[in-house]
């Protein structure tokens, strides 16, 4: 039996055309994929994420066990409400999964971390833990709402229990603030400003529906992997596992090397592999003519083949884009396969698209 | 989920639709059914019109955002002119999949294997089925 978040019949209440993702019921959209996209980029959208999984930790050693657990340095926020995103690492340096750390008013840390991930990972977590005085607590009856766009932040603050509208709308991007206990966060996938709210499943019904009464229309798992791509963010399983490093998915900027002594998991594979030079890299892409990549296409470039790892039809720059893993020393232009023609394509720098506007 | 099955039509189980143009020619598109399917639909690989295809033949592409999808020729015979409308204009199939948004036109070797297709009943079967 697939699982099915406290929002499942707001969605087919709403027009919701129910998929399978990693074992949950979702919405794919609501009617129209593009429209859903285009509403996001130009006033605001609201997604159901409760499929994703939430942990928190407590106890004495917190700070420490994430020190040794992330690619990132947890020191780099000490202020409650501050967030950090990071790279959860094997000691190969394969990436286990990707995920947001915030740090909580009562010492404590939640993460939120992939639905599709969920086993391994609380079963890593759970073993790294046991060396750490650290409490490791799922939260599945918590259910996360994301609302994104340019006007989320004001049409939601009014929504907000008791008087956080005031708080969230000082609140800096990737931090967040307990209001009761809902927790809400400027964060997002879409490269839009918005809030993430993460509250309690009983609760979650009503706070959606009081979004749509302010004129936010749902948003399904189709955009938010369209939006993502435009804002050259990440999928995890899609363009990283544990089969590629950070380094080789565009993601270095997330692995703290200092301290040198903090000792995090995978580490010394990382290092290693840093000073060989990364063989491959992860390039943003896009087509010159007409036609869409998709995942697994091949790219030829100059120096070897590579693979799309993400790809899609941009709805903002009507325009094929993508993310390929390609050979370190790969040049600008190269070639995709596309049912078995080739046609030219070009490596950019991405995100393709952030607050609305085109960047290429 | 309502979908139209216009009753003047003929369907292929692969859900193409096909219509006797009276000219010997005869006109193929993808059903309201499968446009639903597939959503918003934002590049066509048009048909290559010239091409001698056989009945079930992959001989063009429709993409949605979502994903590709390969449109069998429902006939044999040659592909003779393809919608370049939707070149520019690819949501022209899921505003109007009977009309403005047709794929190509075909030149049947066997004009008559047309009555084999499925008609409206047939095919409304088939969804039935499929549900």
């Amino acid at each position: 039996m697939p699982q099915r978040t406290p929002l499942y019949q707001a969605h087919v209440a709403m027009g919701g055309k129910m998929v399978d993702f990693a074992g949950w019921e979702m919405p794919i959209h609501y009617g129209s994929q593009l429209d859903e996209h285009l509403q996001v980029r130009a006033t605001a959208g609201m997604f159901d994420v409760s499929h994703m999984t939430v942990i928190d930790l407590h106890g004495l050693q917190s700070r420490a066990f994430l020190r040794k657990l992330l690619a990132n340095n947890i020191d780099r926020v000490t202020m409650p409400g501050q967030a950090l995103y990071s790279c959860m690492l094997n000691d190969a340096g394969g990436v286990i999964d990707d995920l947001i750390v915030y740090v909580r008013a009562d010492d404590g840390f939640r993460l939120v971390v992939n639905a599709a991930t969920r086993d391994k990972d609380l079963a890593w977590i759970g073993r790294q833990a046991e060396s750490f005085q650290v409490r490791v607590a799922e939260r599945p009856e918590l259910a996360m709402i994301a609302v994104q766009g340019p006007e989320a932040v004001t049409r939601c603050l009014p929504l907000l229990p008791g008087n956080c509208g005031e708080t969230v709308r000082n609140l800096k991007r990737f931090t967040a603030v307990d209001c009761g206990d809902w927790l809400v966060a400027r964060t997002g996938y879409t490269g839009e400003d918005g809030i993430e709210v993460i509250l309690p499943a009983s609760q979650a019904g009503d706070f959606w529906q009081r979004l749509y009464q302010a004129g936010i229309r749902p948003t399904g798992l189709g955009a938010r992997d369209t939006l993502r791509l435009e804002a050259g963010m990440n999928l995890y399983g899609s363009d990283m596992d544990e089969q590629t490093t950070p380094l080789e998915s565009g993601l270095e900027w997330t692995v703290a090397w200092e301290p040198a002594e903090r000792d995090f998991i995978g580490r010394q594979a990382l290092e290693r592999q840093r000073h060989a030079g990364s063989p491959r890299k992860l390039v943003g892409l896009v087509l010159e003519n007409r036609g869409v990549l998709r995942a697994h296409q091949k790219v030829l470039t100059d120096a070897g083949e590579g693979e799309i790892t993400s790809g899609t039809f941009s709805p903002t720059l009507q325009r094929a884009i993508g993310l390929a893993r390609v050979p370190a020393s790969a040049g600008v232009n190269c070639e995709v396969e596309i049912r078995s023609k080739r046609t030219g394509a070009k490596a950019v720098k991405y995100p393709f698209v952030r607050n609305g506007k085109a960047l290429i | 989920m309502s979908t139209s099955i216009p009753e003047e039509l003929r369907y292929n189980k692969s859900h193409e639709w096909v219509r006797d143009d009276g000219d010997g020619l005869f006109t193929v598109g993808i059903t309201d059914h499968a446009q639903k399917a597939l959503g918003d639909l934002v590049y066509v690989e048009a048909a290559e019109v010239g091409n001698v295809v056989s009945a079930d033949d992959a001989c063009c592409v429709v993409e949605s955002v979502k994903a590709a999808s390969d449109v069998y020729s429902p006939l044999d015979g040659e592909i003779v002119e393809a919608n370049e409308a939707l070149e520019d204009s690819p949501e022209l199939v899921n505003n109007d999949p009977y009309g403005d948004g047709w794929l190509f036109r075909i030149k049947p070797t066997t004009p008559a294997d047309f009555d084999a297709l499925l008609d409206a009943d047939a095919y409304a079967g088939l969804l039935s089925e499929e549900e």
